[in-house]
């Protein structure tokens, strides 16, 4: 059984700055919603099992088993071992990217020019692949464990011939995305903007974050269910905890 | 689709090997080599990892390549780029038209959810790297597999977000061959799954071919 946030069930919020990073361990049986607090923002996302982080998310066995190539409500996102690291439980927004990666330096300072500390403060130009690096370091891993992540809130659709196109005024102030945990999973994230964002300034938006203890899926899940390919990967995600 | 043929002739490729299905490859190709792997009974899905051979960290990265060049699709002209945004390799000849970059490789873990719990104890390409690399002494394991291309696979994306697994548009003698830009590692599995229709259920070998710039 999973209860839906209310805020008098937050176990703790906080609120990422735009271009900010941030790691943590969320447990098994909780869930994290993410608000997009102005409109526009983009929430460069990674999930690692905490206690073997060499299993990961996995961008194409995501999208092959359910038939998908973007996340929201219903959609689940598989590590590369065939088990559920979380699942959208509840979204305003409709439609999370998971097919373009992330800002790097080159991409920031060709777009936005440069903004170092020196000159900046906390101001300067972030960009989502070093902030990633950033965190990833703090739990022991890098370069080789960054793999294609999902960009919550931005949307980006591909036509007939396969043409990319980012769509403006997807998420807007207020839209949110709720993450249940269907496995202890440590969640690395970047406010950056999407490496699409064809907003000529660096903007990057606040995400605030609030955390509650929602429980553990039951038969009748709507995510489990979503998919007959769903049912079996809860079934491999539930051995763990058996 | 750019349909691009090539000039070069097989009789001058300086590597020339056939691959059963079901096998891996790994092998340096040097930057400014032409690589060309040729679909010899037609809709073969070929896996296929790229890394820089002096620093394997630096490697393919599906999305960068997706966001450079605006398309999903992989075809004469694509430029392969690595994690550091550096080109790994270009599409120099294509007869094929497009290539798959989404959809993966099998392994057993993925096939049990796709397929069925009881398809885990297929063959699968994950293993097939993981036999590659097992074997190398070069350092690589787990960590550096990520999201790889499909030679020959047709894996169209809906405008609403959909991904479909389309009948193969590849035949046999078609051939997709591309550029070196650094010196690469090649990882390949030539892939065995045999629960997906678009091969028709049935893994066929492919010939790989280098020639010298």
């Amino acid at each position: 059984m999973t209860t839906q946030f209310q805020p008098e069930l937050a176990l703790w919020e906080d609120t990422l700055p735009g271009a900010a990073h941030w790691s943590f361990v969320m447990k098994r049986g909780t869930a994290l919603r993410l608000t997009d607090l102005e409109g526009g923002a983009n929430l460069s996302a990674l999930f690692y099992n905490a206690e073997e982080k060499l299993e990961r998310y996995n961008m194409a066995d995501t999208l092959k088993a359910q038939h998908t190539a973007h996340l929201s409500k219903g959609f689940v996102c598989y590590s590369d071992m065939g088990r559920v690291l979380c699942s959208v439980i509840e979204d305003s927004c409709g439609w999370h990217d998971t097919l373009c990666g992330m800002s790097d330096a080159a991409l920031v300072k060709a777009r936005y020019g440069e903004a170092s500390y020196q000159a900046q403060r906390n101001a300067m130009h972030r960009n989502a692949r070093d902030s990633m690096l950033i965190e990833l370091g703090k739990w022991g891993l890098g370069k080789r464990d960054v793999v294609a992540n999902v960009n919550f809130f931005s949307k980006v659709s591909a036509d007939d011939a396969g043409n990319l196109a980012f769509q403006p005024g997807n998420s807007a102030a207020g839209d949110f995305v709720d993450l249940r945990f269907e496995m202890n999973t440590l969640v690395v994230l970047s406010a950056c903007q999407h490496p699409l964002d064809p907003n000529p300034a660096y903007q990057p938006r606040p995400v605030k974050l609030t955390a509650w203890r929602c429980g553990t899926p039951d038969a009748a899940d709507h995510c489990r269910n979503f998919r007959p390919e769903n049912t079996r990967g809860f079934y491999n995600t539930e051995l763990l905890f058996r | 689709m750019a349909i691009v043929a090539s000039k070069l002739d097989p009789k001058e490729a300086v590597y020339d090997y056939t691959l059963p299905a079901g096998e891996s490859w790994l092998h340096e190709v040097e930057q400014g080599q032409t690589f060309r792997i040729l679909d010899l009974e037609g809709n073969q899905a070929v896996d296929t990892l790229f890394y820089n051979a002096h620093d394997p960290a630096e490697r393919y990265s599906a999305v960068d390549t997706i966001r450079a060049q605006g398309n999903i699709y992989l075809s004469a002209g694509s430029r392969l780029l690595s994690s550091e945004g550096n080109v790994l390799v270009i599409i120099s000849a294509d007869t094929c038209g497009r290539h798959d970059t989404l959809g993966g490789a099998c392994a057993a873990e993925s096939n049990s959810v796709r397929y069925a719990s009881d398809k885990k104890y297929m063959h699968s390409c994950r293993d097939s790297f993981l036999h590659a690399l097992g074997h190398c002494d070069c350092g690589m394991d787990k960590r550096d597999l990520t999201s790889n291309v499909n030679f020959f696979m047709n894996v169209p994306v809906t405008p609403e977000g959909g991904l479909t697994f389309a009948d193969g548009i590849s035949a046999p003698g078609k051939y997709v061959e591309m550029r070196a830009e650094m010196d690469v590692m090649v990882l390949i599995s030539n892939c065995p799954q045999l629960n997906n229709p678009c091969n028709a259920y049935n893994p066929t070998p492919v010939r790989l071919l280098v020639w010298n710039a």
